[in-house]
């Protein structure tokens, strides 16, 4: 027989470390995204700590201005592309299969190679600090500034190489989880009966998989101008320097909904069990979440209104944008809705969902003034415009993902994390987001552009920039504070029960943490909030403790070493592209060597039997 | 450690909020003054469409703000239960309500909406005529890493780092950049309008009080974005012409700023103090007059930085950040890789009594 059953008392033999280098299971791999993310947070936190410093008072000069560049870029890419972006994959990895039934995602061995590509990129795109030559270029890469000529160095290289592995990574995780949740709910999980964690996690794919192939295009061209002379974006070849623009918002705008719709999704799992009432308005939060979406496609130009498009696109993206606010405004009042007449208990996931929406409403509400074009004209790249887009992905995703931080962690490591610690650390953060940021508004009004390395005396800029700093630290604080009980948890923390919520969804029907195999016997739902119903139907408010299995019969696929070995191909024919093009033959061997170790990789992969490697019963 | 942290959490949230409600509400009145480059001020036309219009958006999102938060924080201490609170009614939605919070801010949407639209349409088209009655006056913005020229085609002048304007007359600006993007903004006017290599943008105002108001490149242009600014000196129509008079009687000097016809009476050459004359032989020896005109009329193709016609007079050099003092030009000339990192000017070694001659010489451009 080589069916897997994996068996509490007969451990694997392979060490730990091989253990995780060759895992397939979405937890592992989930944990792994979570930590990886966690630290290029903490880079990124770094990061926009020196730029604080720097702007505290006018003509600063901690750094200088190549190495503000180069932070305030790679404080953008890391936080959007290493922090919040992964720390959503955590939660899909780690949770999409709990909470629809699943034993694992439908492609384990590739749910593993996005994350050894994600990782390894990320890796690559930080190692740039250490040859000095970090992307300076904004997060944006502007063309022609993006161009070699008048970016010669290898920094853009860098970031222009290091988006596309990343975009490998998400990509073939969009397929994967979209394949997921369509194809591997349990039986009776019918669409609209699905968690909405997993409905935002079903959109945020089709954003993925629909605006990711724009940028991966468009990197692309960047990389041929840059590499083999070509002149997409560079006017002296015919090319136009505002295609860069529309190209990379085309993808820039859907990928805002990427990095928020999970958060909307994980506040929507953590309102209703905190205020024991059902979310209001299922139908409607589907909706509007999809409709957010869609229209997520049509509204890219309104990042470009200084660019003079004119009165007609201007109205356009204009009256586009704003519609957004209709469906974003439903969800807040479903969200509030939810909580109305519910029995609200303040436990520490709840405090941070409710932050979520208190500060996500600011955000919201300076977006809409920005849909405003003429208004625009005056707040675009000001800091009015750093404090607005910091309340929705910080005031945003950040307290949603800390709020799913919390709510998952028992689930996640089988112990609690603290209360009270809990408490202190949304109050700190609570307070240190509104210092940094609230100022930021009146900044920018007042005059204050972004992206620059100083400001001068006597604009009126400092009372502003000195409170942003004094927040930034104390933000800086709440995270020590986070971590510490994340320590405090790991050393001694309670031990998680199966449900310490009530919850209602799956993943609470089961032991904290999770047996290999997730459910050990598949579930069958009968109803939108199943558990509720399980225990509606007992007539109890927790149901009694799961008891653990042997696994006996259960199948798993086996660990593997290619999807770690593609991920390094991958990385090693993306660096053969980074210097100017200089051999007869177009490609050099760096990439040739690449691309053969990506190629073995990929077969040894296919032709690798599912089990291969998996401990035999 | 745990427990005095539980004794400060037990009951801090009125009081935090309050906290919290104080860094929002003093944040907006702290300020300390004057705003020079707000765009809560205006100062032309255009601004002040584009201001009615922000503040609309303001009282709506205030309103809006006060109500929905409102309505949460009521939810919060309304509905705030214990753990073993019975089951409360499960209420899964309301057809009829969220009908209504659909389109009630569909309608607010809409109040925003046509304000907007009206604002786009006005702003969008160049007035044919100024409000004076003259036709609009052209200027030409040229963005350079990391500084602005202007262009004047119906003076046939051209300066950098201060764009003149008389008030009163529309200025019909036609912008492009010579390298990377840039984003003209004049807070104070209008709003920020990209130039690019290969297309013209526009952007107009009127302005409609005196003085010299700073602006900045608001779209990020390299390493030195951050020290790109400008300013915009708006002068009544007389001085504006008074103006437009002097760079107009550079033409008599050719490009290095020499007179068409070289001085030969000795009575004026006696009277150019020696310091001076040192100057204008070192700008023609160490390169300086390779890139920089001296002359605001028809430049020399080729000057590839700033015009330096009436440098004496102007208010800032390197791009706004240094007063226009001698110690400072001596210091610009000096070391400009020191005062501005990556500065594209290039300058030979000089003694400091060099610099101090072509410091002396650069102040009689007036």
């Amino acid at each position: 027989m080589t069916t897997t059953t994996l068996d509490q008392a007969h451990p694997a033999k392979r060490s730990t470390l091989v253990e995780w280098l060759t895992t397939v299971d979405h937890k592992k791999i989930g944990i792994l995204y979570g930590a990886s993310a966690f630290i290029f947070f903490l880079l990124g936190g770094i990061e926009a700590l020196i730029i604080r410093t720097q702007l505290m008072g006018p003509n600063g000069t901690l750094v200088s201005p190549e190495f503000y560049n180069q932070l305030f870029t790679m404080h953008g890419t890391t936080m959007i592309f290493l922090g919040v972006m992964p720390l959503s994959a955590m939660f899909f990895n780690f949770f999409i299969p709990l909470l629809i039934g699943a034993r694992d995602v439908a492609f384990p061995r590739l749910n593993a190679m996005s994350l050894w590509v994600f990782l390894l990129g990320g890796l690559f795109m930080n190692a740039s600090f250490l040859l000095n030559a970090a992307p300076n270029g904004g997060w944006f890469g502007y063309a022609p500034l993006s161009s070699r000529q008048y970016s010669p160095g290898l920094n853009m290289d860098f970031w222009v190489i290091g988006l596309q592995i990343l975009g490998i990574a998400s990509l073939a995780a969009g397929v994967n989880f979209f394949t997921t949740i369509l194809n591997m709910r349990a039986r009776g999980m019918t669409l609209m009966r699905m968690p909405m964690f997993v409905w935002s996690t079903l959109i945020t794919q089709v954003l993925v998989l629909l605006s990711f192939p724009i940028i991966t295009v468009a990197l692309i061209m960047l990389m041929v101008d840059r590499t083999f002379g070509a002149s997409f974006f560079s006017v002296g070849g015919g090319g136009d320097p505002l295609l860069w623009q529309h190209l990379f918002w085309l993808f820039g705008h859907p990928e805002v909904y990427i990095l928020i719709l999970p958060a909307f999704g994980i506040v929507s799992e953590i309102l209703p069990v905190f205020s024991r009432k059902p979310l209001f308005g299922y139908s409607a939060m589907v909706f509007s979440m999809a409709f957010i979406a869609f229209l997520g496609f049509g509204v890219w130009s309104h990042h470009m209104f200084a660019t003079g498009m004119g009165p007609l696109a201007d109205t356009f993206f204009s009256l586009a944008t704003m519609l957004i606010a209709v469906p974003t405004g439903v969800k807040i009042f479903n969200w509030i809705g939810t909580t109305w007449g519910g029995s609200l208990q303040l436990r520490t996931p709840m405090l941070f969902a409710l932050g979520f929406i208190a500060m996500f409403i600011i955000g919201g509400l300076s977006g809409v003034m920005h849909s405003v074009a003429p208004a625009d004209l005056q707040q675009t790249d000001t800091y009015f415009v750093v404090a607005h887009f910091h309340y929705v992905l910080f005031g945003g995703s950040i307290f949603a993902l800390t709020a799913g931080a919390y709510y998952w962690w028992p689930k996640m490591f089988g112990t609690m994390l603290s209360e009270s610690i809990g408490k202190v650390h949304f109050w700190l953060m609570l307070a240190g987001f509104n210092l940094t940021f609230f100022p930021m508004h009146f900044a920018g009004l007042l005059g204050m552009p972004r992206r620059i390395y100083a400001y001068p005396a006597g604009l009126g800029f400092e009372v502003y920039n000195m409170m942003a700093t004094a927040g930034a630290f104390l933000l800086a604080i709440s995270i020590l504070v986070f971590m510490y009980n994340m320590w405090v948890s790991a050393r001694r923390g309670e031990p998680a029960p199966a449900d310490p919520w009530g919850g209602a969804t799956l993943e609470w029907s089961i032991p904290s943490p999770p047996q290999e195999w997730n459910f050990t016997d598949e579930p069958i739902v009968t109803d939108r909030d199943d558990l509720w119903a399980q225990k509606r139907a007992a007539g109890v408010r927790t149901l009694p403790e799961p008891a653990l299995s042997d696994g006996k019969g259960i199948h798993l696929p086996g660990p593997s070493w290619w999807p770690l070995i593609v991920a390094i191909g991958i990385l090693i024919f993306f660096i053969g592209f980074m210097v100017p093009h200089t051999y007869a033959f177009p490609f050099g061997p760096i990439t040739i060597a690449g691309f053969l170790l990506t190629t073995v990789g990929i077969f040894k992969w296919a032709y690798e039997p599912p089990d291969a490697n998996a401990t035999h019963h | 450690m745990i427990r005095p942290l539980r004794n400060l959490t037990r009951r801090p949230y009125p009081l935090l909020l309050l906290g919290a409600f104080c860094v929002l509400a003093i944040s907006g009145c702290i300020g300390d003054g004057p705003y020079p480059q707000s765009t809560l001020d205006p100062k032309g036309d255009y601004a002040e469409m584009v201001d009615r219009l922000f503040r609309i958006t303001v009282y709506l999102a205030t309103g809006v703000f006060i109500l929905v938060e409102g309505a949460l924080l009521w939810a919060i201490f309304r509905f705030r239960g214990k753990p073993d609170d019975p089951e409360v009614a499960q209420v899964h939605g309301s057809t009829t309500v969220e009908i209504i919070w659909t389109v009630i801010p569909a309608l607010v949407l809409a109040l925003v909406a046509v304000p907007t639209v009206k604002t786009i349409l006005e702003t969008g088209k160049v007035p044919a005529t100024s409000p004076d009655g003259q036709a609009p006056l052209k200027v030409e913005v040229i963005g350079h890493q990391w500084w602005w020229e202007f262009r004047y085609p119906e003076y046939g002048i051209t300066t950098a780092g201060e764009m003149h304007v008389p008030m009163g007359r529309t200025v019909d600006l036609r912008m492009k950049t010579v390298d990377v993007v840039h984003s003209f903004w004049v807070p104070q006017f209008a709003g920020k309008r990209d130039v690019f290599p290969n297309r013209e943008t526009r952007l107009w105002f009127t302005a409609n009080a005196t003085g010299a108001f700073p602006g900045a490149c608001a779209e990020f242009c390299g390493l030195q974005h951050g020290r790109m600014d400008f300013y915009t000196v708006v002068a009544s129509p007389e001085d504006f012409t008074a103006w437009v008079a002097t760079r107009q009687a550079d033409s008599t000097l050719n490009p290095s700023g020499l007179p068409m016809t070289p001085v030969t009476d000795s009575a004026t050459l006696a009277m150019i103090p020696a310091q001076v004359a040192e100057g204008e032989k070192l700008f023609l020896t160490k390169g300086c007059i390779g890139c920089h005109s001296l002359s605001a009329m028809t430049p020399m193709k080729g000057m590839t930085g700033p015009n330096l016609s009436g440098i004496g007079a102007r208010r800032m050099i390197a791009s706004g950040w240094l007063e226009n003092t001698d110690e400072n030009l001596h210091r610009w000339i000096k070391t400009p890789q020191l005062v501005k990192q990556g500065v594209l000017m290039v300058v030979p070694e000089m003694t400091d009594a060099e610099v101090d001659a072509l410091v002396a010489y650069l102040r009689t451009k007036q």
